[in-house]
């Protein structure tokens, strides 16, 4: 049976690696991300643990790990998602372009409009269609009415939802199926223009046709923007990551190239973890 | 459930060969007649069926029952007034010739005023208790949002009286003639006597006491809106303004309309505060200082000394145009929400 899970990891392994090595080359010089000595409090509990990784431009990176191990936390101090919890609070460095973004003088709204998020469970706004694309493109820009449908056209090309919703683009956003309003929340975070892109088990919710549908998207979207995508399914994170960070009790374990982590991972948790013999 | 047990004795004894447990336990079961056990549960239930039905249509019995007294007591006003009651500003006792349009005008636009204030003001109550307030404050300041509503009535008209109308009319009022009042056209709504009692007051005392109904029904339909959709809201980069009037409103809004509606509701027939305050006089005039009358203050007032039949017909009437103005309120907001709805795009 091992054998056989370790067979279809290295068929993905092979097709994705002629493009990787070539991206590799190119972006190793300064990482879009950079965290340096971060930890995380929720009150007196620490959720993260000395994290240090780097999240390179234009590359998908994977976290996985145990529920509870702090993937989703780590997520959510990215764009600083816990500011809107009282008693949680994050130490050390997060470097966005350079800056660090847990200074308390950034501007959070302008970050979040920078690293966009999707969420576990779909969650369309209570309006229509269009109004869900057109809603965040509002925040931050104005645009003619013309500009406005180009752009919300766009963006729903980009989450290959355009074919499916063209014709009834005033209907309610809740009148689509999970699939759908999920790849709809894609849109609507790629109709922003961000800059990074924070994936939180964007498919656990999804039956395994919308779940294909979502990882092809992010294959898609990745030569233009940088993703850090959360799952708990390891063949996921196999299928669509270039890099990956095994994480275990707030703390980060192994962080390497996803071949190298699935392939022949330098420490034995991370080994037990991804071969199923833990957790 | 007497079937359910019923067909679980089926099953048990058809599988009892294989097990001696299973045997056993059916052979407890199997004996019991079920007979008698399943006419009694027959009539209970036959029996809580009526109960509960005799309750609810007792509720239709009771409103028939109230709106055939009225009408059969304000048949006299009817037929000597006709349809021009409500609109007729006449109410003299002396010549018995009465009208509903004074009464009427002082309970919508009190109701109004109410409204205008209180919404904004329970909105940004809401919203505080809800997205902005710390942890450590929130369940006193609800506790006490709360506690005003249980104030009785009375003492507000009391406090309306003595305290808020002195201070409105040496404070308040002048300064609203200097700013408001210079407006043209709305500017005559804002002179006049300023004695610190009239329209306005009974209608600024009335969104004092609406004010606890909504903004606590708003915090409570604020607070079930998931967290995860505000998160994708902020997650855009919306600020707590623009969640809260694009996202949570939205969400909300059955609730947020229900809970206006309970305060319009309470604004339309509340009598012993605005007693107090509103001046009662049977005059309708321009400004919002002027002194009037509700149709809940009138009836409060005049029906101790309603001397003619028809003056106390005319004063049941007008208990007849509220209860129908409240109807009419309610179906209102019952399209209004039909109306929303369909902005929100259709559903399939």
């Amino acid at each position: 049976m091992q054998s056989s899970a370790v067979t279809k990891r290295d068929m993905s392994f092979s097709q994705l690696r002629g493009e990787q090595m070539s991206q590799a080359t190119g972006s190793e010089q300064t990482p879009k991300i950079r965290i340096r000595n971060l930890d995380f409090f929720y009150g007196s509990f620490q959720g993260l643990k000395h994290i240090n990784l780097d999240i390179h431009e234009g590359m998908v990176t994977a976290f996985i790990g145990p529920s509870g191990c702090g993937k989703s936390t780590l997520l959510r101090t990215l764009n600083r998602m816990y500011d809107l919890y009282p008693g949680q609070r994050a130490t050390g460095e997060i470097l966005l372009n350079g800056k660090n973004v847990l200074d308390p003088d950034q501007d959070v709204n302008a970050l979040r409009a920078k690293v966009g998020m999707v969420f576990q469970k779909p969650t369309p706004f209570p309006m229509s269609i269009y109004e869900n694309i057109a809603f965040g493109v509002r925040l931050y820009e104005s645009l003619s009415r013309a500009d406005m449908d180009n752009r919300v056209e766009w963006a729903l090309r980009k989450a290959a939802l355009w074919d499916e919703v063209k014709g009834k683009l005033n209907q309610s956003g809740l009148s689509l199926s999970g699939g759908q309003q999920q790849r709809l929340c894609i849109a609507r975070g790629v109709a922003v223009k961000p800059e990074v892109l924070l994936l939180d088990e964007p498919t656990s919710a999804l039956d395994p046709i919308s779940t294909a549908k979502v990882e092809e998207l992010v294959h898609e979207l990745k030569s233009e923007y940088t993703i850090a995508i959360v799952t708990h399914n390891m063949q996921q994170a196999a299928r669509v990551s270039d890099y990956t960070a095994y994480m275990y009790l707030g703390e980060l374990v192994e962080f390497g190239l996803t071949d190298e982590i699935f392939i022949k991972p330098k420490r034995k948790e991370t080994e037990d973890y991804i071969t199923g013999r833990f957790g | 459930m007497s079937s359910h047990s019923s067909v679980l004795g089926a099953g048990s004894a058809s599988a009892g060969g294989v097990s001696g447990l299973a045997e056993s336990v059916s052979g407890v079961k199997q004996p019991e007649p079920p007979k008698d056990r399943m006419r009694a549960q027959r009539f209970q239930d036959a029996l809580f069926h009526q109960l509960t039905r005799f309750f609810a249509f007792s509720v239709l019995a009771i409103l028939a029952a109230i709106l055939g007294s009225l009408l059969y007591g304000a048949w006299p006003a009817i037929k000597e007034f006709g349809f021009g009651f409500p609109f007729s500003s006449e109410w003299n006792p002396v010549t018995d010739k009465f009208g509903g349009l004074i009464s009427v005008y002082g309970t919508l636009s009190t109701s109004v005023i109410a409204l205008v204030v209180a919404i904004p003001v329970s909105f940004g109550i809401a919203v505080f208790l809800t997205e902005l307030c710390p942890p450590a404050l929130r369940s006193p300041l609800g506790i006490a949002v709360e506690l005003l509503a249980a104030v009785p009535s009375i003492i507000y008209g009391m406090w309306g009286l003595f305290v808020f109308a002195p201070l409105f009319a040496d404070y308040v009022q002048p300064a609203l003639s200097m700013t408001l009042g210079n407006i043209p056209f709305l500017g005559s709504l804002f002179q006049g006597p300023k004695n610190g009692i009239g329209i306005l007051s009974a209608g600024l005392i009335l969104a004092v006491m609406v004010i606890p109904f909504i903004a606590s029904v708003m915090r409570d339909v604020f607070e079930v809106v998931p967290g995860i959709l505000k998160e994708s809201a902020y997650g855009l980069g919306a600020t707590t303004w623009e969640v809260v009037w694009n996202v949570v409103l939205p969400y909300t809004r059955v609730g947020v309309i229900g809970g206006v509606m309970l305060g319009l509701g309470r604004a339309l027939g509340e009598t012993m505060a605005v007693t107090f305050v509103i001046g009662n006089a049977h005059r309708i005039s321009p400004s919002l200082y002027e002194a009037g009358n509700s149709i809940a203050s009138t009836l409060a007032n005049e029906f101790a000394e309603a001397a003619s039949d028809l003056h106390v017909a005319s004063l049941i009437e007008l208990g007849l145009i509220l209860f129908f103005v409240t109807f009419v309120v309610l179906a209102l907001s019952k399209l209004l929400l039909m109306r929303l709805g369909r902005m929100e795009g259709e559903k399939t």
